[in-house]
């Protein structure tokens, strides 16, 4: 063989061992998909259509970087000069290769070292437009890209904050040893073909030519030698870096098109562990996004962030203390720049430590068959504390002058939300079904609740033929079929977006319309999606209440900057916990309506007895 | 608005190097005013600031007093009555802002002269507890639902208790612990007051409504002080108080207004529900906003409770770390009357040795 | 203790110097606020569980503080879990976390 040196075998090997490897997994992770899942795969393939919406986002997400970009446009550079630089480079590498050689089929080493194999001819400036000219500048650009890049990755290191980031992820070995040889391998070409092209005084670009023939003049010893070195350097680097990728969290880069093809075949996370899950598991680049976001560090925790939980998974062992500490308020799986399913993630492993214990719900099991109703009302445990909530909502619906059945008036059962979201599935389920049963013989055809944990649970897991509303959006339907009269205070009003109705049913416009609609709705710097947890979540046990106190105290900060004059939230968890430490009153979207409904005779009853409400004191 | 009660009126702001010293009190409570009775007024030119129109502070608002059930009027009028005459008592007014140099004290009330003293007294007592912050207990959402100082406030009248129907109550709930001893409204501490106070009240409703049954739900009954144990004897052998030992934990309203309560028996251990007519919350202390204000303006400390902390607990409990600031009564913590006039005339001595030698402690 | 000859019972008293208080160290362990309860029902109160069953989470702790543990297990299998206890406990302690961990020293204790 006529193209061939012995410092291309560190690379050759390396990259057979990456080959086999990714793949390796790849077939793992496919076999390993549930028959429905297979066939779901299987069809996108066949599609062209859907395929090619793939293709597109692996181009935007694991080449651009378009989420990355969102975030912060020198993390978004960063990152896209090595995916879509690097890639570049291949592909033209390749493109270049094949005038030289003639041939369409290259070993994969020629278009790598080229420059090795290639340097007889001079290019000077204007034969830039020439085709090899044209690919010698271009090569030479995609480098200089790439090394920008690297600078601003290097940079990162010291001055993360620039990017947008006050903590980063912390890095194993493997990942350092991974990440030292990427960075080395720009670097390192660019030396390497530097010198060649010095010591054969052509074949180089706009940037490597003259830096060669500059840095050839300093050398004392012979300059071939030193390109030598330089190539098996580059090679090496290259060679270290594919085997160890499997290992580090580059593993990510091929998983993640693995993972978008899977989410473009519609597969969905598993209550289980699954093929999916390791996917999502392998496609986390560790890049920290969601550390800075995670409301953990504000108690003072901060070993328990996303990253470090996944990295645990990765590693097949998490600490119990770490998979349990998470409000699973979602906002990591938000931000999250693969799209990783990070609530159901930390679910799946609570599964794994907590369905050991059994329960008995047999006491639930009672003769006594509820009453009938079209309209049935679920108020939830949590709004037993909150009882303005319930007097508001009984208060809307006799106003409305509709007949309705309240479910839970004198005692609820829990809708298994809690025990979901501490891993006991099994036992959820036994209330659930209990609950379903009450539910089935009301005959009702609406369910209304107050509590958004409530109202997840039974939209995710009950799987009721009826519809299901959160009092946020039977208020709104109310309202826009004018069965309520509204005379709203247009009081300034902040709203709160409770995790389990924001994040968890993406129900973000009914709450902010029906607020538009009696108050004067003023906007919080960080809301919606990214809307803060009240620390009040069910979702975290390990943590104590002063470590609460310190994540509603910093929640109510951002709420209260623009000097509301009450809070507004939809969830009485949020309300109660937030009620402790707020300087204003704080509020469901249900008493706020229920206020603006014109009362004359409530108010008369309540004067005579210099009632006492919020409400009151607002009128 | 100025009440003169002397003859000659001294001038509030004089170079007064060659003149008395200067004592300005802040609150004209119970506190305030024995302060103020217990200096020597010759030797002094002493004001007293209340923000309220008449001074008396919350006492002036109840009805009888603890546990022999004095009216409460004896004993304002007794600590009035021992002002000297010529202690100018500036009510109305609120206090802008303070500002220290060196050793004078220079306070601009709301659009009036500054007035310049050499010593400063906190009097500013307390604030109850804002019942609607433990929701879940029904204040303000529930007509039937008074608090313990709404229920003074009707003694104090002479008018009859009676649901919001305008029906004599059956069956009364006192709720002890509203507000105190409950990290859930960030008060940890126990406001001492309420456990006899909830007696005293229950047997004045007994008194006033021999048919009514009262419940009264406690976590524990603190009787600390002198007769305070023979009150609760009282309540239960001559006025058949019920005593349950559990701490409300939520309260629904029936469609007739009566109230349905939950809690735990648990001295049985048995969760407890039961129906009554009305519920009576007993307010705990809580540091007031105002003296927050204060407090930061003189750069006074404050304990996690929130209320203000003196020099030493136990033998300076009335300097603070401001010299010439003074504490007094229930600004330092709940405190009941005997135990604030005592505070109020320990501060007079404090104060007094203070003018004349300059120590502080 | 004096033993009369005529004990046929086993004493029904609860008797710390013979209880296995370890299980109170290790839910302490796990749960430091376990010490806070001032045993006022609140939680007891509120349940919802113990609104239909014989489930006291206050006599449960409460017990467990004493080293009592027998006959525990059935009544700890009735919580569901849903907070509200927590919610109205007026010393913060962290009883979510309390019930999982009793739930899982019970089991261990088997």
């Amino acid at each position: 063989m006529i193209n061939f040196n012995l410092f291309v075998l560190p690379f050759f090997l390396g990259l057979i061992y990456v080959l086999v490897a990714v793949g390796k997994s790849w077939y793992h992770w496919i076999k390993a998909l549930t028959p429905i899942d297979k066939v779901k795969l299987s069809t996108l393939i066949r599609h062209p259509k859907q395929a090619l919406s793939a293709l597109k986002e692996v181009f935007l997400e694991s080449l651009v970087h378009r989420k990355m970009w969102k975030r912060n446009p020198l993390l978004g550079y960063m990152h896209m000069s090595f995916a879509l630089g690097w890639f570049l480079l291949i592909v033209c590498g390749n493109i270049e290769s094949r005038f030289y050689s003639g041939v369409h089929v290259n070993a994969p080493y020629y278009p790598i070292f080229l420059k090795f194999f290639i340097h007889d001819r001079l290019v000077i400036f204007f034969e830039v437009f020439s085709v090899p000219g044209f690919f010698r500048f271009l090569m030479d650009f995609l480098l200089l890209y790439i090394l920008s890049g690297l600078v601003l990755a290097l940079l990162k290191r010291q001055y993360s904050n620039f990017f947008g980031m006050k903590r980063t992820s912390r890095f194993q070995f493997t990942d350092r040893v991974a990440m030292t040889c990427l960075w080395l391998i720009f670097p390192l070409r660019l030396l390497a073909e530097s010198f060649t092209a010095g010591h054969y005084g052509s074949g180089g670009g706009f940037l490597t030519q003259p830096l060669g023939d500059f840095l050839v003049q300093l050398l004392p010893v012979p300059s071939e030698f030193v390109a030598y070195a330089m190539w098996w350097g580059y090679s090496l680097s290259l060679g270290i870096f594919f085997v160890m990728l499997p290992y580090s969290r580059y593993m990510h880069i091929p998983t993640e098109v693995l993972l978008i093809f899977f989410r473009h075949a519609g597969i969905q996370p598993k209550k289980w562990y699954s093929s999916f899950s390791d996917t999502e598991v392998q496609s986390c680049s560790r890049c920290g996004v969601c550390i800075d976001i995670c409301q953990m560090n504000t108690a003072g925790i901060h070993n328990a962030q996303t990253v470090y939980f996944i990295q645990g998974v990765r590693d097949r062992y998490v600490p119990e203390e770490i998979t349990q500490k998470c409000l699973v308020c979602g906002r990591c799986q938000e931000i999250c720049p693969v799209g990783i399913n990070t609530d159901s993630l930390r679910l799946i492993k609570r599964r794994e430590l907590g369905s050991g214990q059994s329960t008995d719900f047999s006491y639930l099991k009672s003769d006594d068959k509820p009453k009938t109703a079209q309209i049935v009302y679920f108020s939830g445990c949590m709004t037993h504390l909150t009882p303005s909530i319930i007097r508001a909502m009984t208060g809307i619906l006799e106003n409305a002058g509709i007949s309705y059945l309240h479910l839970d008036k004198d005692r609820s059962i829990c809708c298994g939300r809690p025990l979901m979201i501490a891993g006991k599935d099994r036992q959820a389920n036994e209330l659930i079904e209990i609950n379903k049963q009450i539910i089935h013989e009301t005959r009702a055809t609406l369910l209304v609740t107050s509590c958004p944990i409530c109202y997840r649970v039974f939209r995710e897991e009950y799987n009721l033929p009826i519809r299901i509303q959160h009092h946020s959006q039977f208020i709104l339907d109310l309202i826009k079929t004018g069965k309520i009269p509204l005379q709203g205070q247009f009081k300034k009003v902040v709203y709160h977006d409770p995790c389990d109705l924001g994040r968890g049913t993406k129900t973000y416009e009914a709450p902010r319309e029906v607020l538009s609609k009696v108050t004067d709705l003023l906007p919080v710097k960080q809301e919606a999606n990214n809307a803060l947890c009240c620390g009040g979540s069910l979702g975290i046990l390990n943590v104590t209440q002063q470590q609460r106190a310190m994540i509603t105290k910093e929640a109510l900060d951002i709420l209260l900057e623009n000097k509301p004059e009450i809070l507004a939230t939809a969830c009485p968890l949020c309300k109660k916990t937030f009620a402790t430490h707020a300087s204003i009153p704080v509020m469901d979207i249900a008493e706020l309506v229920y206020q603006s409904i014109p009362k004359p005779s409530y108010s008369a009853s309540a004067q005579s007895h210099q009632a006492k409400s919020y409400a009151n004191e607002l009128i | 608005m100025e009440c003169q009660l002397g003859n000659q009126k001294p001038p509030l702001f004089l170079n007064f190097t060659e003149m008395k010293k200067r004592i300005i009190i802040i609150g004209g409570g119970i506190a305030g005013m024995t302060v103020a009775g217990a200096l020597p007024s010759n030797e002094f030119d002493i004001i007293l600031i209340e923000k309220e129109i008449l001074p008396g502070g919350h006492v002036a608002k109840w009805d009888r007093l603890f546990p022999s059930r004095r009216p409460a009027k004896e004993v304002l009028d007794f600590v009035q009555k021992s002002m000297a005459k010529n202690v100018v008592i500036k009510t109305g007014s609120t206090i802008t802002t303070i500002h220290r140099d060196q050793n004078l004290f220079t306070l601009h009330l709301n659009g009036e002269e500054p007035i310049v003293g050499d010593a400063v007294v906190l009097a500013t007592g307390f604030d109850l507890f804002d019942a609607r912050k433990k929701e879940e207990y029904g204040y303000g959402i529930y007509n039937n639902v008074i608090t313990s100082e709404e229920l003074e406030q009707i003694f104090h009248e002479g008018k009859k208790l009676t649901t919001s129907e305008g029906k004599t109550p059956q069956r009364i709930g006192i709720i002890h612990c509203v507000g105190s001893r409950d990290e859930k409204v960030g008060n940890l501490y126990c406001s001492k007051v309420c456990c006899v106070t909830g007696v005293k009240q229950a047997i004045e409703i007994k008194e006033m409504l021999p048919e009514c049954e009262i419940f009264s739900f406690y976590m524990d009954l603190r009787m600390y002080d002198r007769n305070f144990e023979e009150l609760y004897y009282e309540a239960q052998q001559k006025w058949g108080i019920n005593f349950i030992r559990g701490r409300l934990s939520e309260c629904a309203e029936n469609p007739g207004h009566s109230l349905i309560i939950k809690t735990e028996d648990t001295l049985t251990g048995h969760p407890l529900k039961m129906t009554v007519d009305m519920i009576i919350l007993l307010v705990g202390f809580v540091p007031s906003p105002e003296t927050k204000r204060i407090a930061r303006m003189l750069d006074l400390q404050t304990g996690q409770d929130g209320f203000l902390l003196s020099s030493d607990e136990h033998y300076n409990d009335n300097s603070t770390s401001v010299p010439g600031v003074f504490l007094t009564g229930a600004v330092k913590g709940p405190a009941c009357i005997v135990n604030t006039i005592a505070d109020a005339r320990a501060t007079a001595l404090q104060i007094e040795r203070f003018l004349i030698t300059g120590i502080s402690e | 203790m004096k033993n009369f000859g005529y004990t046929i019972q086993r004493d029904q008293s609860i008797d710390i110097d013979q209880n296995d208080r370890r299980i109170v160290n290790y839910l302490l362990s796990l749960e430091p606020s376990f010490n806070l309860c001032l045993g006022c029902g609140s939680c007891t109160g509120t349940c919802t569980a113990g609104h239909f069953v014989d489930f006291n989470i206050r006599r449960v702790h409460t017990l467990l503080r004493r080293g009592e543990s027998k006959q525990l297990k059935t009544e700890m299998k009735k919580c569901m879990f849903c907070g509200k206890c927590q919610l109205v406990c007026p010393r913060g302690v962290n009883l979510r976390n309390l019930i999982i961990t009793i739930q899982r020293a019970i089991e261990q204790i088997g």
